[in-house]
């Protein structure tokens, strides 16, 4: 790195805020029109989605585990068994099927 | 159980993801010669996995200033949209201090556990999931930084996929009743499937261009009946 962390640090910083801040404070009342509410509604199951999957079988050592985990996710979502234990439903699987294979 | 100590219990799942996550990152940041605090740092302000990633590329190669403003703002840009979705979860009448922190620890993660709360998310339940797992992040990062491959790589793997099955505990369930949001996903699962391996696309331009699309469409194909967003 030739030139100064702190001013890199300091324009990463000032933009992000900027992204993440403007929005959230300059509108404060409910959206009205029906199709940036809708469009709003679908947004973090659509976002959420897409970051999941292919995401989940690229993040393990073997892709195959990935997939397994991610169906034993489902599985466990499906059966609303919470935030934590799907989580950790995840991770076992990952380990018990990178151990077996 | 009060909402501060509940979200604490949900954070706790999340940080041990970040802690993974931040520390792969931190091997990205030491190889662009970032010092543990230096890293440390970066991840308190940012709170970005993806977007810390190409910062600490961009450092490496020593890119002008104005580059950096360019790149951070690209890699994540995906925080407009969900700044815009969460705006609508705030209580009108909350004080402006909850919409700047809620704002400044805006992550995917922190994203799905405001809008799984109905009618308005309680800021107190976020604060108590962000105070353990945000020195998570940020330690997990100085750590990387610090002590590279400490950590068998069978244990990475499996924490690395703590994040995703978040992800899925917050969007299956709805999906059980909702037939639009049950396709959506379905949608999302293929076609994010399909850029990633068959266009040079990054993961972030991918998300910004599919999460445009697919939920415009959703929107379209399935108007919400009135009163039914939870808002």
């Amino acid at each position: 790195m030739d030139r100064n962390f702190y001013i890199y640090l300091l324009v990463m910083g000032v933009t992000v805020f900027a992204i993440r801040v403007l929005p959230l404070t300059l509108i404060r009342r409910p959206i009205r029109n029906r199709f940036i509410r809708d469009f709003l509604y679908y947004v973090p199951y659509v976002t959420l989605s897409i970051m999941t999957f292919p995401a989940i079988i690229d993040a393990t050592s073997n892709p195959l585990a990935g997939l397994f985990a991610l169906m034993a996710g489902i599985i466990a979502a499906y059966k609303e068994m919470g935030l934590f234990k799907v989580t950790l439903v995840c991770c076992f699987s990952v380990l018990i099927l990178e151990f077996l294979l | 159980m009060n909402a501060f100590s509940k979200g604490l219990k949900t954070g706790i799942p999340i940080g041990l993801g970040y802690f993974a996550v931040a520390f792969s990152l931190g091997i990205a940041a030491a190889s662009a010669g970032l010092t543990p605090f230096q890293g440390f740092l970066t991840s308190a302000v940012m709170n970005a996995s993806a977007g810390e990633n190409a910062a600490f590329i961009a450092m490496k190669e020593s890119v002008p200033y104005l580059q950096m403003a360019l790149i951070t703002a690209v890699s994540n840009i995906r925080y407009v949209l969900m700044s815009f979705a969460l705006s609508q979860k705030i209580d009108p009448k909350a004080k402006m201090i909850h919409r700047f922190l809620l704002g400044f620890f805006l992550t995917d993660e922190y994203f799905a556990l405001a809008i799984s709360q109905d009618p308005y998310c309680d800021p107190y339940f976020s604060y108590g999931a962000i105070s353990f797992a945000a020195p998570c992040w940020a330690l997990g990062t100085a750590l990387g930084i610090l002590m590279g491959n400490i950590l068998p790589p069978r244990v990475v793997s499996a924490l690395s996929v703590a994040l995703f099955g978040m992800f899925l505990a917050i969007i299956i369930p709805p999906a059980k009743t909702s037939r639009p949001i049950l396709i959506l996903i379905i949608l999302s699962f293929v076609s994010s499937f399909l850029l990633s391996r068959f266009t040079s696309l990054s993961q972030s331009t991918i998300t910004i261009i599919l999460t445009i699309v697919i939920s415009s469409l959703g929107a379209l194909l399935f108007p919400v009946k009135g009163g039914d967003h939870g808002s």
